[in-house]
């Protein structure tokens, strides 16, 4: 077997020392070993998103990295994105837009849209759509979590939007597949 | 009490946040793989490399021998199902067949059927034992697709296997022929100035959700075994999972965990009773998931099919004859969706000269499971089509054309009986007078395409129970898994009932011990026949909770009413009317608590239809299909969240382009699966999608108490051939096999310049 490795690293803020074997995954060990079971595995290939974490300020995929490569590293975690009782922004506006059925790539797109975020506060929605395409959702059709994402930058830098259910379909997104096609997406 | 929405109704057709939402957003949610309890071990799977070949045997010494491994299962370890169809639960089902399926029973039928599993103390040492299993193969020759295995000698997959009209002793590979008629097409044809006849293929493809499957086997000392997985249907597994281990339902408890998505996928078993069957042999909690492979080469993706369509009509666009022939892959096992393909394929028109054949064929592919509107898609795709040829032949808009021929309440459907109120012309009239469909669309290369679907769904039987808490408060209690919001839609039914803030409504999905009997999440059932469920559970309460008042009030139950959410005496002679609220702390006085319940068996159900406009833009150079812009319209009955709603519509949508663009199993020559992973099973991305708009048609079924339709699953039909149509007029081919991936629309883009070229050459 293994020689398990003791890892000191932080998480969510928190200074945490592990114990996991070399071959675990950052996904294997969040999630069996600390037990932070919301990032979720969909593939163990980098392919879906739904374990993406924000290491040190980029997304990353937990499935492609190894335990052990967390060490000295700052990982937020879906479990870190709340304040207390209060919720982040994203987490509200995914509520608010219905941007979930499932919810099981929630998790993923709203460390995604937070990497975004962070970097990015007034993103277009060409830039929502790139950013997030390393998740897939196979309930809503990114419709939904589009439009939460770009209420989201608006509500963080205190523009106000219409709430929700009265974002009229053809004016709530700037971008159209127009866009897309003429390459305009950045 | 305030009314303050549209049509009467105070809770319903609002949007309120989903009561199971900060759990989803904040990772508390607890899905299947997300348990774990003391002791677990982990399950894996052995899995055949070939597609089809004998075993001749199966050595596990050296595995069993790898520290850590607890225990190691064969279908030798699984009792010996009779091959006819059986009664499990509530369903019929060849139990031989779920059985060989969850373990391969002296043949594998496909790559990655399920030949073994191993328990042990970590997953990595489980892998490790795989590797140590020694099977020993008699490889046989694949038999891919419905042609071949078709062809008179071709190798035969099930050797018990007959159908009716071959005989009892034919082998074949035909599980079944069905055959629907009305008039004579013949003599149709013989009115028809345009015939218009085409033949399709379409690829294997997979409901894709994002959660592999999984489940958890806890098997007691006492003999009752309970079971953790991700479902659409918890009384489902329990039944199957008993059958197929020779244990009676009531020794399983199934507790529903949260589902990350199913579309039809999550409605059968694999893992469940495997994982049961190894805690048995271990006497530990068994844990099991797949991995995205296995989900690919080993659940029930939905069948590729080949179908002919032929349709003629008069000039001025009178469609008077269909004729079809649908043959699709059922996988290593009987039962792919052709059924409902046929009866799907010419449901939405009055046409009065039909024959339709259909057959369901075993090939060397995964055994197919439902995947939303199962087998409507691939139809459509022929006939909706077909149709816009037709179209385009008498000069009418497409719109118009399926106005003309449209079915109404009264036309009769493929299977004989008329329909119902449905609200089929009133999604074509919502495209029609939608702003897509008048906007214009310029440029070179794009194109416009309609088309639309039809779909059953279903009632089924559903349970619930509505309990009253003493500070007003309420508790819906249900057997129906939430995948796509359930629970905000059923609190809501209660609320409008019951009179009470919808954010005093706690929905509880429970086990199957804890309510009574409830079908799968599926045939877009939930809303309409849970929630009818509900509505009677919470009516049951209002019925009791005016006998407490008449109590209180020494009056006659009937001598109370409910209204706007208020128990008053009909004469008032001075009482104080009250609300639940203030009805609630008094229940112990008057009786004791209050539980409302009900159960259905939901008949009545009103039909889907939905219509889809998109428009493309083709890179000539290259094939590739960008959608620039996609609207469906859909007859939903009446919408009870419709935020929720118009998800369905959207996600239905969104699975359609990606069934018509890119998605396909891809085997080899060999018949063994190449794409494996997401990267080259190819959904649509983020990036790959425009916004997707809605128009939500509200044509109430009558008889259901809130005019509910489903809406899960009709969106996924009219997209395939909405997006080929649209192909063809930005430019000029008609596309009739599926995906319309690059490759396949190049080729065709090519051979119609070449054919333009030879011509002008001639002409020269």
């Amino acid at each position: 077997m293994a020689n398990k490795v003791i890892v000191e690293t932080t998480i969510n803020g928190d200074p945490v020392e592990l114990l996991c074997e070399p071959r675990q995954s950052l996904l294997e060990v969040l999630r069996d070993v600390l037990e932070l079971t919301g990032s979720k595995e969909g593939c163990l290939t980098g392919d879906c998103g739904a374990c993406t974490v924000v290491i040190d300020g980029r997304p990353v995929c937990s499935c492609l990295m190894l335990g052990v490569e967390a060490a000295g590293k700052q990982i937020s975690t879906v479990e870190g994105l709340a304040s207390g009782t209060a919720l982040h922004v994203l987490q509200q506006k995914f509520l608010e837009h219905a941007s979930l059925q499932c919810g099981i790539c929630t998790p993923g797109f709203l460390m995604s849209a937070k990497a975004l975020l962070d970097h990015n506060p007034n993103p277009t929605e060409a830039e929502i759509r790139y950013a997030l395409a390393g998740n897939l959702c196979r309930c809503t059709g990114y419709d939904k979590i589009v439009r939460a994402v770009t209420d989201a930058a608006a509500t963080m830098a205190g523009r106000s939007r219409p709430a929700h259910g009265a974002v009229p379909a053809e004016t709530a997104s700037g971008m159209t597949g127009e866009m897309l096609a003429k390459g305009e997406v950045k | 009490m305030a009314a303050s929405t549209t049509n009467g109704f105070r809770v319903i057709g609002t949007r309120p946040i989903r009561h199971d939402g900060v759990d989803k957003v904040t990772g508390r949610a607890k899905y299947g793989a997300d348990y774990a309890f003391p002791g677990m071990l982990h399950g894996k799977v052995l899995r055949s490399p070939h597609p089809h070949a004998n075993i001749k045997s199966i050595k596990v010494d050296k595995a069993l021998a790898l520290p850590g491994v607890k225990a190691i299962v064969t279908s030798a370890d699984l009792p010996q199902m009779p091959d006819k169809m059986e009664a499990a639960g509530e369903q019929a089902i060849n139990l031989n067949h779920l059985s060989a399926n969850i373990l391969a029973r002296g043949k594998a039928l496909y790559d990655g059927h399920a030949i073994a599993a191993v328990a042990a103390t970590s997953p990595h040492i489980a892998d490790e034992a795989l590797r140590l299993i020694e099977v020993e193969y008699e490889p046989l020759p694949p038999v891919m697709t419905v042609e071949d295995a078709l062809k008179p000698g071709a190798p035969i997959l099930l050797p018990s296997l007959r159908n009716k009209e071959e005989g009892p002793d034919k082998e074949t590979n035909v599980a079944a022929h069905l055959q629907f008629k009305r008039g004579d097409v013949a003599e149709g044809f013989k009115q028809a100035d345009y015939v218009i006849e085409r033949e399709f293929k379409t690829a294997m493809v997979h409901q894709g959700y994002i959660e592999p499957h999984n489940a958890i086997g806890i098997y007691n000392a006492d003999g009752h075994a309970t079971i953790y997985c991700s479902t659409q249907g918890s009384f489902v597994v329990r039944a199957l999972s008993a059958a197929v281990l020779g244990l009676s339902e009531g020794k399983i408890k199934v507790v529903p965990a949260e589902i990350g998505g199913g579309f039809g996928g999550k409605t059968t078993v694999y893992l469940e009773p495997l994982s049961v069957l190894l805690s048995q042999k271990t006497g530990h909690p068994v844990k099991m998931t797949m991995t995205r492979a296995e989900v690919l080469r080993a659940t029930g993706p939905t069948s590729g099919s080949t179908i002919r369509c032929k349709m003629g009509a008069t000039r001025d666009g009178k469609i008077v004859a269909a004729q079809c022939w649908l043959a699709y892959e059922a996988g290593g096992f009987p039962g792919s969706p052709v059924g409902a393909g046929a009866m799907t394929i010419l449901a939405p028109y009055n046409i009065p000269n039909i024959l339709v054949d259909a057959y369901d064929v075993v090939v060397n592919r995964p055994k197919t499971a439902a995947y939303r509107a199962p087998g409507a898609s691939n139809a459509a795709m022929a006939s909706e089509t077909v149709l816009d040829e037709i179209a385009e032949k008498c000069g009418l808009d497409p719109l118009d054309i399926r106005i003309l021929n449209g079915s109404h309440d009264g036309t009769p459907q493929t299977v004989g009986p008329p329909f119902k109120r449905i609200g089929f012309i009133e999604t074509l009239e919502a495209i029609k007078n939608g702003e897509h469909y008048k906007s214009k669309l310029t440029g070179a290369n794009r194109g416009r395409g309609v088309a639309s679907g039809f779909w059953f769904n279903v009632g089924l039987q559903s349970s619930a129970t509505v309990n009253i808490h003493t500070d007003g408060t309420v508790s819906v209690v249900i057997g129906s898994v939430d995948i796509g919001g359930t629970r905000a839609a059923q609190a809501m039914i209660a609320a409008e009932v019951l009179g009470v803030d919808i954010n005093d409504v706690r929905p509880t999905i429970a086990d199957t011990d804890s309510i009574g009997h409830t079908d799968v999440t599926g045939g877009s059932r939930t809303c309409f026949a849970t929630g009818w469920a509900v509505y009677e559970a919470a009516q049951d309460c209002i019925r009791q909770l005016k006998e407490r008042a008449a109590k209180l009030w020494e009056k006659k139950p009937e001598e109370v009413v409910f209204q706007n959410g208020v128990f008053s005496p009909t004469q008032a002679n001075g009482v104080k009317p009250m609300s639940l609220k203030e009805m609630a702390p008094r229940l112990a006085r008057t009786g004791g608590p209050i539980v409302g319940r009900a159960t259905v068996n939901a008949r009545g159900v009103g039909p889907a239809f939905a219509t889809v406009c998109v428009d493309v833009e083709v890179d000539p150079d290259t094939g590739k299909t960008q959608i620039l812009r996609a609207t469906i319209a859909q007859d939903v009955g009446k919408a009870i969240h419709p935020s929720y709603v118009e998800g369905q519509m959207q996600g239905g949508m969104a699975q359609g382009i990606g069934w018509a663009l890119n998605e396909e199993y891809f085997y080899d020559d060999r018949g063994i699966l190449r794409n494996t992973g997401l990267l080259d099973y190819r959904m649509p991305t983020c990036l790959d999608l425009p916004a997707l708009e809605t128009l939500i048609v509200e044509v109430p079924t009558p008889g259901h108490p809130l005019g509910v339709r489903g809406v899960g699953e009709v969106s996924i039909v009219p997209p395939p051939a909405a997006v080929a149509n649209a192909i063809y007029h930005a430019v000029g081919v008609r596309m009739t096999e599926l995906p319309m991936s690059p490759p396949r629309l190049l080729k065709a883009i090519l051979k119609k310049r070449a054919a333009g070229e030879t011509q002008a050459a001639a002409a020269d």
